[in-house]
């Protein structure tokens, strides 16, 4: 067994090799492969469906793939917040703790002096005698991030964190897992919010269990072949199928620009949000175009 | 409001545990207890001793039925065997007056007796007046273990193990299935704790409780409803001990195989009404028909009712009673076994479905080349 910290000394990554999942008849995730780096914050995002939670129980030892590899720490060294707050909504936010720095036997002195820093730093600490079932969704997601992050694991998993949470909770736990990560813990999230994968060292992003990017956000933008224009309306035939609506206008992706559509003007510079879209896109429209070939 | 009832009539027909319980369960329910309702003694277990054992024996007629005649022995002996329920109604014949004696904790079976004997003993003199003669000595009629029949004697010892399933089943299938329903069952499932800490864990404290009250009921009993405990306080505590274990373990099986509260409570109760009905709480074991009364010898509460009443009631010791025992601890062992399989692999990580894949490896330097340079995938 790895003993907490051992990993950030060795200098180990954490991730999947080649990983699959099935459930029933559907392939869940499809030969993924996945890499978190201690001390870096890593992001999956996708859709619905796309195999994020999959991944990242893969990652936390919740689910066995069928095939593959997953490299991961001891349970004593990882840390997981599932779908959820994960926290006991009859336990007050000191007795969750409590119980999390217990099972994963955290030294009771260590563990109050912990709790103590990460409930200031949660802005829960004028809360703690609360039942955690009477907090706010945004208290009791921090509840279950710091939870998560209580004994120093060497991989903090955590499943949409941030979703559903207020504007302000949001910040506060990103402060919150910047800090884990800056300790030295791999952090891996999974995210619907692509400014959130922004921010983070690595993107992975998932399509129906296969990745569909990865790399660092600006090496996914930089990959994105052809251009993105803005228009004002929907274009036509069949361009308007490489067209969707963003901040009240039409972004039409051309991925092959010599055909004067870029040279139409109004040629903008995407972000992650531009080459997640446009790669989801491409997969699409490769599909359908393999379908009517089959045809 | 037709928009309702169709939405109703699609969540019922995919609810298949509701809707089994509301089409096949009463029809069941009522054939089962339908042959178990009876309150008729057809047969009393009789044993007589003493020099007129024989004599006084086919004196008897229906309903006793002899199972054991000793000349030899004496009215210790037939006690003794009322004591340990191989007979229910004793003849004892000597110098005098003989006596019959009657096992009170068999309250229908003693009433039985008793009216029986008594229209033996107004046919007799009637015969007797008719025929001139002096009648022979009636005999003495002495109800043991419950002079006074009374029924609280013998109700109050089996409430103590119908306590015990409703905590045991019922709120322990309720504390793990809840659980499953806060989302925490996974965070416990990746946490460094071993299953069966995990399930002695879960279940330590019910097993508290459940004793906890089994104390609070037999002390009640005593002290508010004059129930006498006189067999050993150890006997009881080793019954009470194994047949918690059964029932704590059916909690868990039932909350491993229940998606939510709801189906918990049902199952529970599916498992805990035949107890009620079937064990001999309510209804002498000998009245329910032989084709249900199988159903009773599969059901733990039965054979804690006959510890409980055995040692309470008429200070059985352990000997005499190492069928209920046995069949308690086999019970338990299955029960138990099967619960703690289920629990782990609820607990277990999933699926693999046709692959054996690696759910924990550590790192080595030979998988590190194979991975990707940098970046988060391939």
């Amino acid at each position: 067994m790895t003993a907490p910290g051992a990993a950030r000394r060795a200098g180990n990554w954490w991730g999947t090799e080649d990983v699959c999942v099935r459930f029933g008849s559907t392939l869940a995730l499809d030969h993924v492969w996945f890499r978190a780096e201690p001390g870096q914050v890593s992001a999956v995002v996708g859709g619905d469906g796309a195999g994020r939670t999959t991944l990242l129980r893969c990652l936390a030892g919740a689910l066995a793939p069928a095939s593959g590899r997953v490299r991961r720490p001891a349970p004593l060294a990882t840390g997981y917040l599932s779908a959820g707050s994960g926290t006991y909504p009859d336990l007050s936010v000191a007795e969750n703790l409590a119980f999390r720095a217990a099972a994963y036997r955290v030294p009771p002195q260590t563990a109050r002096q912990r709790s103590a820093e990460l409930l200031a730093r949660a802005g829960l600490d004028k809360v703690t005698g609360r039942l955690a079932g009477q907090l706010s969704g945004g208290m009791r997601q921090k509840l279950g991030v710091i939870a998560a992050m209580l004994h120093r694991p060497d991989l903090l998993v955590l499943d949409e964190p941030t979703t559903g949470v207020d504007p302000v909770s949001r910040s506060d736990l990103w402060l919150l897992i910047t800090r884990a990560a800056a300790d030295g813990a791999a952090v891996v999230l999974a995210t619907s919010y692509l400014d959130e994968a922004e921010r983070a060292h690595h993107v992975l992003v998932l399509d129906a269990g296969s990745e569909l990017a990865g790399g660092t956000a600006d090496q996914i933008v930089a990959a994105m072949r052809g251009t993105l224009t803005v228009t004002g309306t929907r274009p036509t035939g069949e361009a308007g199928r490489r067209a969707w609506r963003r901040d009240g206008r039409w972004r039409v992706w051309d991925p092959d620009p010599a055909d004067g559509s870029a040279r139409a003007g109004g040629a903008v510079r995407p972000d992650l949000q531009d080459a997640v879209t446009v790669a989801a896109l491409a997969r699409e429209l490769a599909r359908s175009g393999a379908e009517r070939e089959s045809r | 409001m037709w928009a309702m009832i169709v939405k109703e009539f699609r969540q019922l027909r995919r609810d298949r545990r509701t809707l089994a319980m509301m089409i096949v369960m009463p029809v069941v329910l009522l054939i089962v207890f339908g042959y178990a309702a009876s309150f008729d003694v057809t047969t009393i277990p009789t044993v007589a001793a003493g020099p007129q054992a024989s004599q006084a024996a086919h004196l008897l007629g229906k309903p006793f039925e002899l199972v054991d005649v000793q000349p030899s022995q004496d009215r210790a002996w037939a006690q003794e065997q009322l004591r340990d329920g191989h007979a229910a109604v004793a003849v004892v014949t000597g110098n005098g007056q003989p006596e019959v004696l009657i096992d009170g904790s068999q309250l229908f079976t003693a009433k039985a007796a008793i009216a029986s004997l008594s229209a033996t003993a107004a046919k007799a003199a009637a015969a007797g007046t008719a025929g001139g003669q002096a009648i022979a000595a009636a005999p003495k009629v002495t109800v043991l273990y419950n002079p006074g029949l009374n029924t609280s004697d013998i109700m109050i010892p089996g409430l103590a193990g119908v306590v015990l399933v409703f905590v045991g089943t019922i709120i322990t299938s309720l504390g793990v299935v809840r659980e499953r329903q806060s989302g925490t069952l996974e965070q416990l499932a990746v946490m460094p704790l071993k299953p069966r800490d995990v399930f002695l864990g879960k279940i330590g404290p019910y097993f508290v409780v459940a004793a906890l009250d089994l104390a609070i009921v037999v002390s009640v009993g005593v002290g508010l409803f004059g129930v006498p405990f006189r067999g050993s306080l150890a006997v009881f505590a080793l019954g009470a001990l194994l047949f918690l274990f059964v029932t704590l373990g059916l909690g868990v099986l039932i909350s491993s195989v229940s998606e939510n509260q709801g189906q918990a409570i049902q199952l529970s109760l599916m498992v805990t009404l035949p107890q009620i009905l079937l064990s001999g709480l309510i209804f002498p074991l000998s009245s329910i028909a032989v084709g249900v009364r199988w159903i009773s010898y599969l059901l733990p509460l039965t054979y804690f009712n006959e510890i409980a009443r055995g040692v309470m009631l008429r200070a059985e010791p352990l000997g005499p009673l190492w069928q209920p025992f046995l069949f308690l601890a086999l019970l338990g062992a299955v029960v138990f076994t099967l619960a703690s399989l289920r629990f782990r692999a609820y607990l277990a990580p999933a699926p693999p479905r046709g692959g054996a894949g690696s759910p924990h490896s550590a790192p080595s330097p030979a998988s590190a080349t194979r991975a990707p340079a940098s970046g988060s995938a391939r």
